[in-house]
C-alpha cells in the first residue's frame, strides 16, 4: 500500500525535514529486518505493523485532528502519571519515552554524557527536530522518580516552557501517600484549568473503563504468553506494549483483544512461535521504549524466547487495575492516587514488592531464566539487581547493562546465547 | 570419527583436530582482517567428519560454511574439562574480552560473568601496553610478580592507563615496576569478576593469557590457591568445540 505524503504536516510541525526523512528510513528498514522476518507471526500483528508504519503520519493527523476539536495534548514519560485524569477532560495521552540514539549531540549540549540513553533520547528528539508528537502537546508532564529526570526536567522546560512536575514520593509510608494524593489532586486541578473543562463523576467513570479495559487486554496477552510455545513472541509483545502508550485507546484495546482471541485459539491448538521447551526468558528492569527492540532481538535470534517483561513497558503499566468503585470525584482520586503508588519502580525505598511480583511472574509465565536489564546510568535499577539476583535464587539469573547504541553487540550476544546454552543443558 | 573445533577470536584464530577423543593436531594463526580466508587455508588439509565454531567470529563462519556454533563459554567448560577433569572454576581472558565461569560437578555452566562492551583489562590491553613498555609479549609475562614499589595504575581504560604509564616513566619509574603493576591491574579486573560467582577448585587459567607467569602468579597470591594451566591453554576453546562435535 502506498503511503499517503505527510510532508506538508511535518512542515506546519517544524520538524526538520532532512533529517526526519533519514530517521523513517532507518526505522523501516530495521522494522523489516526485526519485524516482517519473523516466522509464524499472529495475522492480528497486521494492525500494529500498520501502525508502526504511521507512526509520524496517521496517528500525528489524527491527534492534529483532535486539537482542532480543541482537545487538548498531554505528553508523559512514565506510568506514574494518571492517564485516567487526562482521559477526563477528554485530553489525548501520548508516552512520549523514546528508544532510539537520536540527536545524542543536541541533547549533551544541554546534560552530561553519562546521562541514561532514555533521558539523552527524548531531549535529542526534540532538540532535533524528529518528534511530531512533542510538538503538538500542550503539557509535558514530569514525575520526580530519578535524579537524572527530575534535573533534565528543568533544562527540558526551559526549552519547551510546557514542563509540568509531579512528585512521586521515594517510600510508601503514610506521609508519602498523603502527599502523593494531594499531587494527583494538584494534578487534577491543572488538567481541568488547561482545558477549561470539568473533572466529574461521569466523566472519571468513563476514563477510568477506558484505562482499565486497556490494562485487562494487556493483562490477558501477558498471560497468554505464559504457554508453551508461546503463541507470540517476546518482539511483538513487547511491541504491542510499546504501541500501547501512543495509540487512541479504545482502539487499541479493540485490536489488542481481537489479536488475543487469535493467540488463545492457537494455545488450544499448541501453535506457537517457537519449538515446545525452547528456553524461556523473562526481562526485568528498566522501560524499553519504542523502537528498542536490541535485546528481544538478540534473545529471539539465539534460540530463546521472551515470556515476558518485568517492566514499565510491560507488566508495571498493566499490573494493576483501577478500582472503578468510586461514588464521587474525591473517592476517585483517592482511588487513583492509591493505584499509581502501588507501582513497583526501584526508585522506591524499600521496594521489596518488585521482588515479590518477580518470582510470581517467573512461576506464572514459567519462566527457566531471568535476564536484569538495566539502561546504563540507571542508577536505580542498576543497584536493585543486585537484590533481585540474591531472591533468584537457583533460577538462572544474568544482569545486563547496557543502551541504545550497537556498539556492545559481540559481547551481548556472546552472553546471551551462553545463559541460553546453560539454560538448556539444565533440562 | 574425526572433528575439528575452530575458535575464531578476535586476535588468534585456532582450530584443533580431535580422532576419537584424542586431541592429534592443532595451529593458531592470526585472524587478520580477513579471517574467512585464514580459516580456509587453516582448514585446507584436515579431513574431518563434523566441525563447530566458537570464538567471537563463530557466526561470521557459520554463514560461510554451515557449520554449527556454539558460544566460547561452552567451548571453554568442555575444553577445560577435557584437560582438567576436576576443573569447576576457569579463567578465561582473550583478546576482547574476560571472562570466569562456574561448573556444577558434571561440568554444565552454572554461572558465568563476562565484561559487557569495551576491552579494558583484556588480552588487547596486555598487548598494547607490552609495546608502549618496548617488551615483547613473551618477556612482558615473564615479569617476577612479586616485585612492588606500590607503584599503581589506576584507569583500566587502555588510553588513559597509557598516558598514565607515559607518566611513570616520565617520573624515572622502572619499566619493570611499571609492568608489574600494569599486571596487577588485569589481574584485580578477574579477582573482581570471580567474587561474583562461586569459587570452586580446580581453577583453571585457559586462553592464551594463561601463559602469563606474572598474571598467574599474581591471582594465585591475591586466591591463595593454585591454578592449574595446560601446556597449550591457547586451544582450550578450539578443543571444546571439537569435542562438543564429537559428542553431538
Amino acid at each position: 500500500m502506498k503511503q499517503k505524503d505527510y510532508t506538508e504536516m511535518w512542515k506546519t510541525i517544524g520538524l526538520n525535514l532532512e533529517a526526519h526523512s533519514g530517521l523513517l528510513s532507518v526505522l523501516t528498514d530495521a522494522y523489516k529486518n526485526i519485524y516482517l522476518s519473523q516466522k509464524a507471526r499472529p495475522m492480528g500483528m497486521e494492525y500494529f505493523d500498520f501502525v508502526i508504519s504511521e507512526v509520524h503520519g496517521l496517528r500525528i493527523e489524527e491527534i492534529f485532528d483532535a486539537k482542532k476539536e480543541k482537545r487538548k495534548v498531554v505528553g508523559t514519560f512514565c506510568v506514574y502519571v494518571p492517564e485516567e485524569i487526562i482521559l477526563s477532560v477528554n485530553g489525548v495521552c501520548i508516552g512520549l519515552c523514546a528508544g532510539a540514539e537520536v540527536g545524542t549531540p543536541e541533547a549533551e549540549r544541554f546534560i552530561p554524557r553519562n546521562t541514561c540513553a532514555l533521558i539523552k533520547a527524548f531531549m535529542g528528539f526534540k532538540l532535533a527536530g524528529l518528534c511530531p508528537y512533542v510538538e503538538l502537546t500542550d503539557l509535558l508532564v514530569g514525575e520526580t522518580t530519578c535524579d537524572g529526570k527530575k534535573k533534565a526536567y528543568e533544562i527540558f522546560n526551559d526549552i519547551t516552557k510546557k514542563v509540568y512536575v509531579m512528585e512521586v514520593p521515594n517510600m510508601k509510608s503514610e506521609e508519602s501517600r498523603r502527599l502523593w494524593f494531594s499531587e494527583v489532586r494538584r494534578f487534577k486541578d491543572k488538567m481541568e484549568e488547561l482545558s477549561s473543562r470539568k473533572i466529574t463523576l461521569e466523566n472519571l467513570k468513563k476514563a477510568s473503563s477506558i484505562v482499565n479495559e486497556r490494562r485487562k487486554a494487556l493483562q490477558r496477552l501477558s498471560r497468554l504468553r505464559a504457554a508453551d510455545p508461546p503463541p507470540i513472541s517476546g518482539l511483538d509483545a513487547l511491541l504491542i506494549n510499546q504501541v500501547s502508550f501512543y495509540d487512541d485507546p479504545v482502539r487499541f484495546t479493540e485490536m489488542t483483544n481481537k489479536l488475543n482471541d487469535e493467540l488463545q485459539e492457537r494455545v488450544k491448538q499448541g501453535l506457537g512461535v517457537t519449538q515446545k521447551g525452547s528456553p524461556r526468558i523473562l526481562i526485568s528492569g528498566s522501560p524499553m521504549a519504542i523502537p528498542n527492540w536490541k535485546l528481544h532481538t538478540i534473545i529471539e535470534g539465539g534460540g530463546g524466547v521472551v515470556i515476558g517483561e518485568e517492566s514499565c513497558v510491560g507488566e508495571r503499566n498493566h499490573r494493576e487495575l483501577l478500582d472503578e468503585n468510586f461514588s464521587s470525584v474525591e473517592e476517585a482520586l483517592e482511588k487513583l492516587a492509591s493505584r499509581y503508588i502501588s507501582i513497583d519502580c526501584a526508585c522506591f525505598t524499600p521496594n521489596n514488592e518488585r521482588i515479590e511480583n518477580i518470582r510470581s511472574l517467573v512461576a506464572s509465565l514459567r519462566a527457566d531464566g531471568v535476564i536484569h536489564y538495566s539502561l546504563q546510568f540507571c542508577t536505580p535499577y542498576m543497584i536493585e539487581a543486585h537484590k533481585i539476583e540474591k531472591s533468584m535464587k537457583d533460577i538462572p539469573f544474568m544482569r545486563m547493562e547496557t543502551d541504545y547504541s550497537m556498539e556492545d553487540m559481540g559481547q551481548l550476544n556472546s552472553r546471551i546465547e551462553a545463559f541460553i546454552e546453560m539454560i538448556k543443558s539444565k533440562v | 570419527m574425526r572433528s575439528v573445533g575452530i575458535d575464531l577470536g578476535s586476535r588468534f584464530i585456532k582450530v584443533a583436530l580431535i580422532e576419537e577423543g584424542r586431541l592429534i593436531f592443532f595451529k593458531t594463526t592470526e585472524t587478520s582482517f580477513n579471517p574467512v580466508d585464514r580459516c580456509n587455508e587453516l582448514l585446507r588439509d584436515i579431513k574431518a567428519d563434523r566441525i563447530i565454531a566458537t570464538g567471537y567470529g563463530r557466526h561470521l563462519f557459520e554463514v560461510y560454511t554451515e557449520a554449527s556454533t556454539i558460544t566460547e563459554i561452552k567451548a571453554f567448560a568442555k575444553g577445560s574439562r577435557a584437560l582438567f577433569p576436576e576443573c569447576r572454576t576457569i579463567i578465561d581472558i582473550g583478546g576482547q574480552d574476560t571472562k570466569v565461569i562456574s561448573l556444577d560437578v558434571r561440568g554444565n555452566v552454572r554461572k558465568f560473568e563476562m565484561n559487557d562492551r569495551c576491552a579494558a583489562g583484556t588480552g588487547k590491553f596486555i598487548e598494547i601496553m607490552a609495546k608502549t613498555l618496548n617488551y615483547s609479549i613473551e618477556d612482558f609475562g615473564n615479569m617476577t610478580p612479586k616485585r612492588n614499589k606500590g607503584i599503581r595504575i589506576n584507569s583500566m581504560c587502555t588510553v588513559f592507563a597509557e598516558s598514565e604509564v607515559v607518566s611513570l616513566i616520565a617520573k624515572g619509574e622502572s619499566r619493570e615496576d611499571i609492568a608489574v603493576a600494569l599486571h596487577r591491574l588485569v589481574a584485580n579486573r578477574v579477582l573482581s569478576m570471580l567474587n561474583r560467582i562461586p569459587l570452586e577448585e580446580d581453577i583453571v587459567f585457559a586462553g592464551g593469557c594463561a601463559k602469563n607467569q606474572c598474571l598467574k602468579g599474581l591471582i594465585e597470591h591475591a586466591l591463595g590457591r593454585t591454578i592449574c594451566v595446560a601446556d597449550t591453554p591457547e586451544i582450550t576453546g578450539a578443543l571444546g568445540a571439537a569435542l562438543y562435535a564429537m559428542e553431538n
